[in-house]
């Protein structure tokens, strides 16, 4: 195993790990790919020397590439890397790999207070998303209180999430079921997750959301990594726990509450792209820029077959996400139940 | 001048209490083995001391603070621990994981300075890792894994070393390669504390015993002063007959039946 040293002033180094290095160059490369490609499918496959053009500035496509599809490629890399991060955080905190949040039933919660909010109060962009967040930690909270003495760690947190998840997903379906027609209708369309016809106005604020929570993970990745070798250890070399946890679970679910905010909740990128990420690069634990990379791959790719396989249907991108990471998940199952 | 002290400590579980009124003094530099029949709260105490426990009443003090008021990183540099049953990360290796153990040291993008590198190498070295560094953990040997484990402690370069029951899942010859390294560390300045069930090797390796029962401390003092048929019987209930090791000359407790 190979690492790359990269020397800063004063004798010190940091090292890198060269196959993780290597694979995130890889993967982001193939996420710039499928970028691309999502910018030449519109109506039809337009020619990318046309889109580089209009990306210039130039040329008779730039309207349609800059202010249409632009924003909704850019909203799939970001929101991947997003629901990826996110992923790799419950992950680490439950040591487990069906710790996702939308698996546990964070992601139902954060759909529950969007919902509330459709129909109790007036909709806007901040109320959404506030009540997304306020929506996944309070079903963080219940998880966390129903599987206390169990610990962060272990499967009885993760058998509890998938209860609440269930609960909520009934409850969703309630709220909707009771609620006025119009309500109905564009909260059902929403629930299935999906990017379409998301426009720059949507996606400015998500967009900065995640960068700025994102930032703090750098700062906050080598104590997440550290605390995975147990709350005792952790404890002893340095980490102040519950303070770290509490800042973790506010931004996975800050992550994944503002892509569900937007985009509805779009599920299972979050439950398989840290896992990819980890196997790709043969790193220890769940590490964060693979699943990041990976999230936004996962994305950005499944977003342009859901435009394109139907063509000119266009379909939830949350109903790739399913099809794929369904198979996944049944996959991960019975090899955890074996174990 | 012994730094680490606990007075009046009493510790508990929900609303049963496991140590009461314990008062506890760690010498310095020197091996200290805390024994006692299952249950009767040592590891409450030990854990306890590197602050994985709270105290109900009393203290335990660091230099005449309490270890609660410590900063996490502060105290991360004087008490190093090593739990009975540690967890490694999924597909971590050995070297990766000996690093962990700078936590404390390095700064907030964990970068590595030579007097990082040397704590690891030297680590390595003394719990005789060095030639496992790029095995995955999770396919060594139970002895093997020991020794990875206390590499890491070591790595975290702690004038204090505490080690609960550390020999429990080893064979004898690699629980008495363990004890001799925990010897060296005393022997090169350091303070070890480890909670012992073998009274045997409690006797041939430690400087200092404290003998529990239910919570309590029951005697302490050297080992030939400690471990006697009386105090065995009273701590353990069973009959026995203390002899002298026929290596070490140390007391050595056989069953009386």
């Amino acid at each position: 195993m190979s690492i790359l040293k990269v020397r800063l002033r004063a004798g010190h180094v940091l090292r890198i790990d060269a196959r993780t290095a290597v694979v995130c160059a890889v993967l982001a490369v193939l996420s710039l790919a499928v970028v691309l490609a999502a910018l030449c499918y519109g109506s039809g496959w337009d020619r990318p020397g046309d889109v580089l053009a209009a990306l210039r500035g130039e040329g008779p496509i730039r309207v349609s590439v800059t202010q249409w599809r632009m924003p909704r490629v850019v909203a799939a890399l970001v929101f991947g890397a997003a629901l990826g991060l996110a992923g790799a955080i419950f992950q680490n905190l439950t040591r487990n790999p069906l710790g996702a949040p939308d698996i546990i039933g964070l992601d139902a919660g954060a759909y529950t207070g969007v919902l509330l909010v459709f129909s109790l109060t007036v909709a806007s962009e901040a109320t959404i998303t506030l009540a997304a967040i306020g929506g996944g930690l309070g079903a963080a909270l219940v998880v966390y209180l129903l599987s206390a003495g169990g610990g962060f760690s272990g499967l009885r947190l993760i058998v509890i999430g998938i209860g609440i998840q269930a609960v909520l997903t009934a409850v969703n379906s309630w709220i909707i079921l009771r609620s006025d027609l119009d309500i109905a209708i564009s909260a059902s369309v929403w629930q299935a997750g999906s990017l379409n016809g998301l426009d720059w106005v949507d996606i400015d604020a998500p967009v900065t959301v995640i960068v700025a929570l994102s930032g703090l993970l750098v700062v906050l990745a080598r104590p997440l990594h550290q605390a995975a070798l147990g709350d005792e250890l952790a404890v002893t070399s340095g980490i102040t726990l519950p303070r770290l946890r509490i800042l973790l679970v506010l931004i996975g679910v800050g992550l994944s509450a503002t892509v569900t905010a937007v985009a509805g909740p779009i599920v299972f990128i979050a439950l398989s792209a840290p896992q990819i990420g980890r196997r790709l690069a043969a790193a220890a634990g769940v590490p964060l820029l693979p699943a990041a990379l990976t999230g936004a791959f996962l994305l950005t790719g499944s977003d342009l077959i859901a435009q394109s396989l139907l063509a000119p249907t266009m379909l939830p991108v949350g109903v790739v996400t399913t099809g794929v990471g369904g198979l996944y998940l049944l996959w991960l199952l019975t090899k955890e139940i074996r174990r | 001048m012994n730094r680490l002290r606990a007075q009046g400590l009493s510790l508990g579980y929900g609303d049963r209490l496991v140590v009461e009124g314990l008062d506890l003094e760690v010498p310095h530099g020197a091996l200290t083995a805390i024994i006692g029949p299952n249950a009767c709260g040592k590891s409450t105490t030990l854990r306890s001391l590197v602050r994985l426990q709270a105290a109900r009443a009393g203290s335990v003090e660091l230099d005449g603070r309490p270890v609660a008021a410590w900063k996490a990183r502060e105290v991360a540099r004087e008490l190093g621990f090593l739990p009975q049953v540690a967890v490694s990360p999924e597909g971590i290796r050995v070297e990766a994981l000996v690093r962990r153990g700078r936590y404390a040291h390095q700064s907030l993008l964990g970068t590595w300075n030579p007097s990082d590198e040397d704590a690891v190498a030297s680590a390595m070295e003394s719990a005789g890792g060095s030639d496992l560094a790029d095995r995955l953990v999770s396919e060594l040997s139970g002895g093997q894994r020991q020794r990875v484990w206390v590499a890491m402690v070591l790595a975290q370069q702690t004038p204090y070393l505490l080690l609960d029951e550390p020999t429990t899942f080893l064979d004898i010859a690699h629980q008495y390669e363990l004890l001799r390294l925990l010897r060296r560390q005393v022997d090169e300045g350091r303070t070890v504390v480890v909670v012992l069930h073998d009274l045997n090797q409690a006797c041939r390796f430690a400087d200092h015993v404290v003998a529990m029962r239910e919570g309590t401390v029951v005697a302490a003092g050297p080992p030939a002063e400690v471990i006697t048929a009386e105090t065995v019987e009273d701590v353990f209930s069973m009959a026995c007959v203390v002899v002298p090791d026929p290596v070490t000359g140390t007391p050595m407790v056989v069953p009386a039946d």
